[in-house]
């Protein structure tokens, strides 16, 4: 049984919510993004999402647009952050880790290397933002036989065959845009989000988690009331860049309290 | 050769092209396939489009037979596609006509455009203006720098610049940066591409509306010598105009086309903006090409004097064509290109745009080669006013 599937399984019978902060690997710098993802998984992470930079990250708002830039700045490529996810492993076997990312550097390395070298690594599934389904075919096949969950976005303009066409290829989760925009953005609506999380849960088993948009405590806890997951990224990605050298404390004590937010919902 | 009849309905052309965007873009791109596929078919939308290209743009552009520059060089006969006295300029009116009037027909009020060097983003802010719709043009905070003049005729056309600060502010960005408008704001807005590249349907959309290049060049070199030209040759970055020129021309393999990609400082240097000699297929901008990349997969910094060439990727068609060997690729330098700016100044009185003056530059090195009974047709795709500070200073001279 895959780690994603695990969690999943077990949050879902005792009827909590995952927590899934997102993080850009090498930001601040290279060094602390393991020690960051082990303080996330203490102050409760369930899955921790980690974003792969790229040069030209076409659906990211300015918050980890700059992030992939420092990360870049520092030298970080793909090779760089699978060795991460392996270091990360030694010391935590259970807590999944999700790669996010767009297309080029994944195919800059190989398909059929990246997914080998993600499966030594420890890696449990990938965004690639920039591969809709029609264009995953092959990839979805690669990366599948090496064990990994290839993770879809569906988004409040996908149309009703879209959702079934990308619902064939998904594993792992499905990844919920829950605004028309970029990452950070900011007009989240939670009725509709919540009316058409019951639509597409209507038509997979698939665990759902809900990402983009989602700012503060308040916002996570009232996605949790509906949602397999609530996904941080910009929030948590601006308060590394404001905390710089002092990521680690501070990430932790403001993951803590989306914790606590998500754990008050009754399901 | 085979009916060519690409992109396939998927929008790819062989390995290449296709839609390569987040799922939250996926919807306007089948809305604006299919949107697309109904007007191109419509005789009312295709006789509105050639209407605007006669009395606004001022169509057809001539061919000239450059004669003292092909009797000074020996060799070929050179002639020229005239699109630097469309409207505007240049090549790109043909396209943002076209898309602009889609646009209206699709009843989007808000047209939002990428630019590097400034050419697309004034064209589009002219048809905007025209068509009394609001225009926001993304350009590189570096670009903004390098082509005050450009921002200024935008700005005078009642388009909104906005700079563009992530990455290398330069071209990409911006279209990353339009991108991520249009994506939030699809509803009401018209993203307006300037190149054949960019998720389907774009590149075979920008392709068909520059395609008249070279619709009305088979017509006017059997009017003017009887005959069609030996070879074709037009500069690429995104590719455009040489995809407008050549696409008329695929299926008539008895002519050789030619693009002719900045070279830079030489490509051995790394300076350059030659995807498909020196780059090697990624993907980039919603489709699969040629791309300007590091081993990593980050796509890399380009150079060229010339700011319209200035670009990391080319579009998918092109990749098609080199591969399948149906066009060749070459490359010409910085100071290659400026030796035939000024030569079609001095000899033709013609001032040429810096990217039109790669393709004259490849022309006057080919023509050497061949006999005056054989025919070279260059498209000289826009005029160069707007590089007057770029060449001057490279003379030492501040204008």
């Amino acid at each position: 049984m895959s780690r994603l599937h695990e969690v999943f399984t077990s949050l879902r019978s005792c009827k909590r919510c995952a927590l899934v902060p997102y993080i850009t690997a090498g930001d601040p710098s290279p060094e602390l993004t393991v020690p960051l993802m082990q303080a996330l998984v203490k102050a409760g992470a369930d899955v921790i999402e980690l974003g792969v930079p790229f040069s030209d990250p076409m659906a990211d708002g300015p918050v980890i647009q700059r992030a992939g830039e420092r990360s870049l700045a520092k030298g970080v490529g793909l090779r760089h952050v699978l060795q991460m996810v392996k270091h990360f492993r030694q010391d935590d076997q259970v807590t999944p880790v999700v790669l996010m990312g767009y297309a080029n550097p994944i195919e800059a390395l190989g398909i059929e290397q990246f997914a080998s070298l993600s499966g030594q690594a420890g890696v449990d599934g990938v965004i690639t933002v920039d591969y809709p389904p029609e264009e995953a075919g092959r990839f979805v096949q690669v990366i599948q036989r090496a064990g990994i969950d290839p993770i879809f976005l569906l988004s409040p303009t996908t149309a009703a065959d879209r959702i079934e066409l990308i619902l064939k290829q998904a594993a792992g989760f499905i990844y919920y845009v829950s605004l028309r925009g970029v990452t950070g953005s900011s007009n989240l609506d939670i009725d509709d989000v919540r009316s058409q999380i019951e639509t597409i849960r209507s038509r997979t088993s698939l665990p759902i988690g809900v990402g983009f948009g989602i700012r503060d405590p308040e916002h996570a806890a009232q996605v949790a009331q509906f949602a397999d997951a609530v996904i941080i990224g910009s929030r948590l990605v601006a308060e590394v860049e404001a905390a710089g050298d002092d990521a680690v404390p501070r990430l932790a004590e403001l993951l803590e309290q989306f914790r606590r937010a998500v754990d008050e919902v009754a399901r | 050769m085979q009916h060519y009849d690409l992109p396939d309905s998927s929008g790819h052309f062989g390995i290449y092209g296709g839609i390569f965007v987040a799922e939250t873009l996926m919807q306007a791109l089948e809305r604006l396939r299919r949107e697309y596929e109904r007007y191109r078919h419509d005789p009312e939308f295709m006789a509105e489009f050639q209407f605007d290209l006669k009395h606004y743009v001022g169509r057809p552009s001539p061919i000239y037979p450059a004669k003292r520059w092909s009797d000074f060089l020996g060799g070929a006969r050179i002639y020229l596609k005239r699109e630097d006295l469309n409207h505007t300029g240049a090549h790109k009116i043909n396209n943002t006509i076209g898309q602009a009037l889609l646009a209206k027909r699709l009843g989007k009020t808000r047209i939002i455009a990428e630019t590097g060097a400034g050419q697309h983003g004034v064209a589009s802010a002219t048809v905007a203006a025209r068509l009394g719709m609001e225009c926001v043009v993304y350009m590189g905070a570096e670009d903004i720098k390098r082509q005050e003049s450009n921002v200024y005729r935008m700005r005078l056309l009642g388009a909104r610049v906005v700079p563009v600060t992530s990455g290398s502010k330069t071209l990409k960005d911006a279209l990353n940066e339009a991108m991520r408008d249009w994506v939030a704001n699809v509803d009401n807005t018209f993203y307006i591409i300037g190149t054949v590249a960019g998720p389907h349907p774009y590149p075979m959309m920008v392709r068909d509306f520059q395609a008249v290049i070279g619709q009305e060049a088979k017509t006017q070199m059997d009017e003017l010598v009887g005959r069609q030209p030996d070879v074709l040759i037009a500069c690429v970055g995104g590719g455009s105009n040489a995809m407008g020129l050549f696409y008329p021309y695929i299926q008539d393999e008895a002519v050789r086309l030619v693009g002719v990609e900045a070279g830079g400082e030489g490509i051995e240097t790394g300076r350059h903006a030659a995807s498909i000699t020196a780059g090697k297929p990624g993907v980039l901008h919603g489709n699969r090409t040629y791309l300007m990349q590091d081993e990593d997969g980050q796509v890399i910094e380009t150079h060229s004097i010339s700011a319209g060439l200035d670009y990391p990727g080319v579009g998918p068609e092109h990749a098609w064509l080199h591969d399948s060997g149906r066009a060749e690729y070459v490359t010409v330098t910085d100071d290659e290109a400026l030796e035939a700016f000024h030569e079609l100044c001095r000899y033709e009185g013609i001032i040429p745009a810096l990217e039109s003056a790669h393709a004259l530059a490849y022309a006057s090195r080919l023509a050497k080669t061949m006999s005056s009974d054989q025919i070279l047709l260059v498209n000289l795709s826009g005029r160069g006013d707007k590089d007057m500070a770029t060449v001057a200073a490279r003379s030492g001279i501040m204008i």
